[in-house]
């Protein structure tokens, strides 16, 4: 092996003859940069949010809390807008999970029977709505129409199902039901009812794990629905109190100068803090279950790739 | 002449009849016609409990995305909620003349266009980069840990990405502007200045996504044949020539497809997050298409207008993904359609 290695050495051109360590150790610089730069930050918000507000301003928190305070989520934990947008996220989040992953499994079983006529033309249907369609306000307005809005509906049922998803249940189980098992158990009398049910259903659990817990994150995450369908406040899920806290809160109070300075310096102070803390808080509990998430994911971003 | 008359009547009559004889026989191959479907509709009898499981999700197409395809027809139209969306009346092609002839046009196109091109140079090499990087370790663990964190911004959702970058972008206390601090850069307020706009969405999509098709990636890699790599370095191949040689062809189909994805959705990804980012003082920059769409179709209720240039992007986007699809496809790498 050296002698063929030392042969081929000479006649390589200057790109291949940096060495391999040089290449590993590139890799692991830049993948440590990477990880540093996406966990510092995370690192950064969790500590601001247990420091005193003036030095976070300051720019005196680097490595650990100055001048430890609970004060923010304290604030936080005592907020009812918080807690009802909680509330709702659950809600809205297990409904939403629970009609896509029935649709996404019973349709992509029905989709994946070759025997089922016109299968064909429905998948074709299907699959131009995933590069063509109506748009934003025609959407709003058929919602509009169904009478939908400020409702949990407007929330769970617009975006329950997705196409790619379907075609990855349809393939699941166009490859994990060979058409032996289904033709043994028609023999034996089962009706595509049964079949589904009794073994369909129980041998797609992977499948139904993985379509949940997609379902669960994107769920969990979405606000946009929410902001354009909704406009009553105590039906907000987690996300849109977020964005209102977060996000409006700092344009607004840079233009709304009105009130005693002292009282606004305060609110500005405390403003801060609870921002830091309110993106612990949410983050959290999705930051927690990853670990359990991530090989689920995995093994939904293989499914993919296999069928692509 | 009667006879005469008769004679060819009778042969016509005989021809015709020979004719009629003649017809179901030209006509064999395709006589069994009616019997498929005759036994189609018994195959779609047969099938009827596979409907009844398809209704749902079928329900679903037909209310949530082909009731609003039919309802594109009000970017031809006025419409008003009374007569609805064919009773409103006709205008043709008004809205889009007055889309493209207003003075927000050619800002909007080169907005969004820029920010797509922006987002996709960066967002859809930097993957495949990480992807091959980590796959190149031998230490499991480091590759794992690595695996794990870069992943794990793809779970946290954009409204907390972005209140993120309001906290730590943010010019008097944020993190950003104290490092800079050090190196004796003014503080920057990133969210007000339109030429940062871009710059801070590319960043943060990065810092956001690139983990999730690294995860793609490097699944499609560890589908490769390690025998492969064992019989390269054992000619003596270079890890880069691994990489260029195995590594690189092994997920191309993969790298073709997601590209093929990223450029069909290229005008529709991130919109969200353009809105989140927006602030009057950056929306020079920060203002595309989408954003414009619910600015002027939600907030301002002009909705035939925003639809007709919601449909403009629509269609400007289908035809990006023709056209690389079209390209792919002669490259004769896969195609999608």
């Amino acid at each position: 092996m050296t002698s063929t290695t030392f042969g081929l050495r000479a006649r390589r051109p200057l790109a291949n003859r940096i060495p391999d360590r040089g290449i590993t150790i590139t890799s692991v610089v830049i993948l440590s940069t990477a990880v540093a730069a996406v966990l510092y930050p995370l690192y950064f918000i969790v500590i601001a949010s247990l420091s005193d507000p003036a030095a976070v301003a300051g720019g005196r928190v680097w490595l650990l809390p100055q001048g430890f305070t609970f004060d923010g989520y304290v604030r936080i934990l005592a907020d009812s807008a918080v807690w009802r947008g909680f509330g709702n996220s659950v809600l809205y989040t297990t409904v939403a999970t629970t009609i896509s992953v029935c649709l996404i499994v019973a349709g992509g079983y029905a989709l994946s029977r070759k025997d089922l006529p016109g299968r064909r033309t429905i998948t074709v249907l299907l699959v131009v709505t995933m590069f063509f369609d109506g748009g934003m306000i025609p959407r709003y307005l058929v919602v509009k129409d169904l009478g939908m809005l400020d409702t949990i509906w407007a929330v769970v049922l617009p975006g329950a199902v997705g196409v790619w998803n379907l075609i990855i249940a349809r393939s699941f189980f166009q490859v994990s039901l060979p058409d032996e098992l289904r033709e043994a158990a028609q023999l034996d009398g089962a009706s595509d009812f049964r079949f589904f049910f009794t073994i369909a259903v129980p041998l797609a659990r992977s499948l139904i794990v993985l379509m949940a817990m997609i379902h669960m994150v994107f769920n969990w995450n979405a606000f946009f629905d929410a902001l354009i369908y909704l406009n009553d406040a105590d039906k907000y899920p987690l996300q849109l109190v977020l964005r209102n806290i977060l996000i409006q809160s700092d344009l607004a109070s840079t233009g709304n100068m009105t009130g005693d300075l002292e009282s606004y310096a305060e609110t500005q102070r405390v403003g801060e803090l609870i921002k830091y803390g309110m993106i612990v808080v949410s983050t959290l509990p999705i930051l927690a279950v990853m670990p359990f998430l991530q090989k689920h994911f995995t093994k939904g971003a293989l499914l993919g790739a296999v069928k692509s | 002449m009667t006879a005469r008359t008769e004679s060819p009547d009778l042969t016509l009559t005989a021809e015709a009849t020979a004719g009629a004889g003649a017809v179901p026989a030209s006509r064999r191959p395709t006589m069994p016609a009616p019997a498929p479907r005759r036994n189609r509709l018994k195959r779609v009898r047969r099938a009827w409990q596979l409907y009844v499981l398809l209704a749902p999700t079928l329900l679903y197409f037909v209310v949530f995305k082909f009731w609003p395809m039919y309802g594109v027809q009000i970017a031809f139209r006025n419409f008003n909620p009374v007569d609805g969306f064919t009773g409103s009346p006709w205008v043709g092609l008004d809205h889009f003349r007055r889309f493209i002839s207003s003075f927000q046009f050619e800002q909007l196109i080169e907005n969004t266009l820029l920010l797509a091109t922006f987002n996709l140079a960066f967002l859809f090499p930097v993957p495949i980069v990480l992807a091959l990087m980590v796959n190149h370790l031998s230490s499991r663990r480091f590759k794992a840990f690595t695996q794990t964190v870069l992943y794990a911004p793809s779970f946290i959702s954009t409204v907390i990405v972005v209140g993120m970058l309001y906290v730590l972008l943010s010019p008097r206390s944020g993190l950003v502007n104290h490092l800079l601090g050090f190196a004796g850069v003014e503080p920057i307020f990133f969210l007000a200045e339109p030429e940062w706009f871009r710059p801070v969405y590319v960043a943060s999509s990065v810092w956001q996504e690139a983990g999730f098709s690294m995860v793609v990636y490097l699944a499609a890699l560890a589908g490769i044949d390690p025998a492969l790599h064992e019989a390269a370095r054992i000619d003596g191949a270079s890890a880069l020539q691994r990489i260029r040689h195995i590594d690189i062809p092994g997920i191309l189909p993969v790298i073709s497809i997601l590209f093929i994805l990223a450029v069909g959705n290229l005008l529709n990804i991130g919109f969200e997050k353009a809105l989140l980012l927006q602030t009057p003082l950056n929306a020079s920059e920060s203002q595309i298409i989408q954003t414009y769409v619910y600015e002027a179709g939600l907030q301002q209720a002009q909705f035939s207008y925003s639809t007709a240039i919601g449909l403009f992007n629509s269609v400007l986007n289908l035809g990006l993904l023709l056209t690389f699809n079209w390209v792919a496809r002669r490259f004769k790498q896969n195609s999608l359609i």
